[in-house]
């Protein structure tokens, strides 16, 4: 569409006005991390708040954070938000610095020193652990790893994983649960057509594995995962689900009382359950997918050189009343499964980077509705606050963050509104000097540019979307040549 | 608006070559090809009436061409609605979640498939009358339509 030309007179005023009226101040506000939460969070703040400043710090050279890093390579569209998030950090009033790493570069204090809204949202970096005997032992994986891992992540590259054995268990139910599943059971050829790492093909063109338990303390009621990545999991090629039929006991008579996606998830796996078998017999390499409910790990036993062998499971019942907060208890018996890899699937929690920073018992940052609560409040320091997965937890899809993100974001313009800024703060100009004392390699939009270009002319070399780099070194080098 | 369907068909046309280079790649993603098929030349001139109401009441008044989608509707006339269409209509989002009158609900020519419904599950104030706005195609039959935009925000889950 041809710009009409009040509109470029508009913008033109636009700039005259910031550029005239230096009485007023810009409000500053810097952003932690550039994945989901920071991109929806700057689009809303640049929408909103005018004459507003926005800087976007992200610890990788490259932005998009779990879009880039955490959606499964068979799942293109859902990255197709990149395209929003890119318009975003487009915008005049956003910039972007990679390769920036606060509590190293920078620290907390100083990002507040220089701006008036400081919002972290750099997510839930550690897996959570299971507590349990031998959990240190060879091939015992944590699925966020084994994600990180397929999707080129610098930190998760050099992951060890051993898929010589024919089973596998994944210890949780939730959608992560599910990615990893679908990854080790889809035929590797459908892969190659992703934007999944080489050296992931090449170890998982050799895999041997047959069959893979996914397992949950509690019930089919009580599943984490979604349905569009249960009725995924049901369709993949060469692939056979096989429930355990005691697992739905009384399941079906509760489905009419069931809030309608809850209703529908079950139904599917009802379906799935009842499916007469489809004919497999002529299937080369069949493949079995077992979910099992009520069942909680307690041990990994171990064989030679402290390689994983087998787990055991206690058998375990639900009690409370509400279904959503059932917890399971272990009813006394027990059941061993053998295998030869296991994936802890259980969750995420955020690692804190400031000493400050006050942290639940959930691994998250304690905050109300995004405002992180400071009680040595002082009138030079930015006010602090928290959105996306540091701030809620590790639950819900891309939607759930962006509706919170928007909603802190709305917050934040709030309160920007509402305070008279009696002075502009330093900015990035002023950050920018601190972090030059630790590293001089920050990369902007325009470093990124070239990553991406880069990675999509690799990627065509052999027939993929791209093919990323996984080396921060050479991200840097291709960033800044 | 003309000059975005030439771009995004000549894009489309481009990636369709791309692929068509790499056997075996060929129809896996034959989505991307499909906007080719919406800009029939007959229908081109025909246009329909919607009204966006968005949560804080604000209602958007815009011209629509038949056969577009909701989501194509929002996106050729820069509607500004924050998040919309994240995954730009290929069913792996729920951002563009509408809520519909009964009535127009009633007249959809297709009811939702199991995976509009699927996505539809994830969307925040689910109602019996709601669709995803890239799923709903613009006919005569449903001009004046005036669709609701559910708040994306729920202060219950953060």
């Amino acid at each position: 569409m041809p710009a009409p030309p009040f509109k470029m007179n508009f913008t033109y005023s636009k700039v005259m006005v910031r550029m005239l009226s230096f009485a007023q101040t810009i409000p500053r506000v810097g952003i932690v991390g550039a994945g989901t939460a920071g991109f929806y969070a700057a689009m809303h703040l640049s929408k909103n708040v005018t004459n507003i400043q926005i800087d976007i710090f992200e610890k990788l050279p490259v932005p998009f954070g779990l879009v880039r890093y955490g959606v499964a390579p068979d799942h293109p569209e859902v990255k197709n938000v990149i395209n929003q998030f890119t318009k975003v950090a487009q915008h005049p009033n956003v910039n972007f610095y990679g390769n920036v790493t606060l509590g190293k570069d920078v620290t907390l204090c100083q990002l507040r020193q220089n701006y008036d809204a400081v919002l972290l949202c750099y997510g839930a970096d550690e897996d959570k652990t299971l507590g349990i005997e031998n959990e240190d032992a060879t091939n015992i994986v944590a699925a966020r790893n084994f994600v990180g891992w397929y999707n080129g992540s610098p930190s998760d590259k050099n992951l060890k994983i051993d898929l010589s054995g024919s089973t596998a268990a994944i210890l949780g139910q939730g959608n992560v649960a599910l990615d990893v599943a679908r990854i080790l059971l889809t035929p590797v050829d459908e892969l190659r057509k992703t934007d999944i790492t080489e050296y992931a093909l090449a170890t998982l063109a050799e895999s041997k594995l047959t069959e893979i338990y996914l397992i949950g303390r509690r019930g089919p009621l009580q599943v984490a995962f979604t349905i569009k990545e249960l009725r995924e999991q049901l369709k993949l090629k060469n692939c056979k689900t096989i429930w355990r039929e005691q697992d739905f006991k009384g399941v079906s008579e509760m489905v009419g009382y069931l809030e309608r996606p809850r209703k529908r998830l079950t139904e599917l796996m009802l379906k799935s359950l009842q499916d007469n078998p489809v004919d497999f017999s002529q299937c080369q390499r069949l493949k079995y997918f077992k979910p099992i409910f009520f069942r909680s790990p307690t041990k990994f036993i171990t064989g030679i050189d402290k390689k994983l062998s087998a787990i055991k499971l206690d058998c375990t019942k639900l009690i409370g009343d509400k279904l959503e907060e059932q917890r399971p208890v272990p009813i006394g018996e027990s059941e061993v499964i053998d295998c030869s890899l296991a994936f802890r699937s259980i969750g995420y929690k955020s690692v804190p980077v400031d000493k400050n920073l006050v942290f639940t018992k959930y691994g998250t940052v304690a905050n109300n509705k995004g405002c992180i609560i400071d009680n040595n409040v002082s009138s030079d320091l930015g006010r602090l606050y928290v959105a996306g997965w540091l701030g809620t937890g590790p639950v819900g899809v891309i939607l759930h963050t962006m509706g919170n993100a928007f909603q802190v974001a709305k917050v934040i313009s709030e309160d920007l509104k509402l305070s008279t800024l009696s002075k502009s703060k330093g900015g990035f100009e002023e950050v920018r000097k601190i972090i030059a004392k630790k590293n001089n390699f920050i990369v902007g939009w325009a470093g990124w540019e070239k990553i991406d270009k880069y990675e999509i002319e690799q990627g065509k070399l052999k027939g993929k979307p791209r093919e990323k780099i996984c080396s921060i070194d050479k991200m840097l080098e291709v960033a800044l040549m | 608006m003309s000059l975005r369907n030439i771009f995004r068909t000549v894009r489309s046309t481009h990636s369709y070559l791309l692929r068509y280079n790499y056997l075996g790649a060929s129809f896996s993603n034959y989505k991307s090809v499909v906007p080719l098929s919406t800009n029939i030349p007959a229908l081109k001139d025909e246009k329909v009436k919607v009204t966006f109401v968005l949560n804080d009441g604000k209602r958007i008044e815009t011209e629509a061409k038949v056969g577009d989608s909701l989501l194509d509707v929002v996106v050729n006339n820069d509607l500004n609605i924050e998040g919309y269409g994240a995954c730009e209509g290929t069913l792996t989002c729920s951002t563009c979640h509408v809520i519909l009158k009964q009535e127009d609900f009633d007249r959809l020519p297709e009811e939702a498939s199991d995976e509009e419904r699927d996505m539809l599950d994830l969307a925040y104030g689910l109602t019996d009358t709601s669709r995803l706005g890239c799923q709903i195609i613009m006919s005569k039959d449903l001009d004046g339509l005036e669709i609701q935009i559910p708040e994306t925000i729920n202060d219950a889950r953060s």
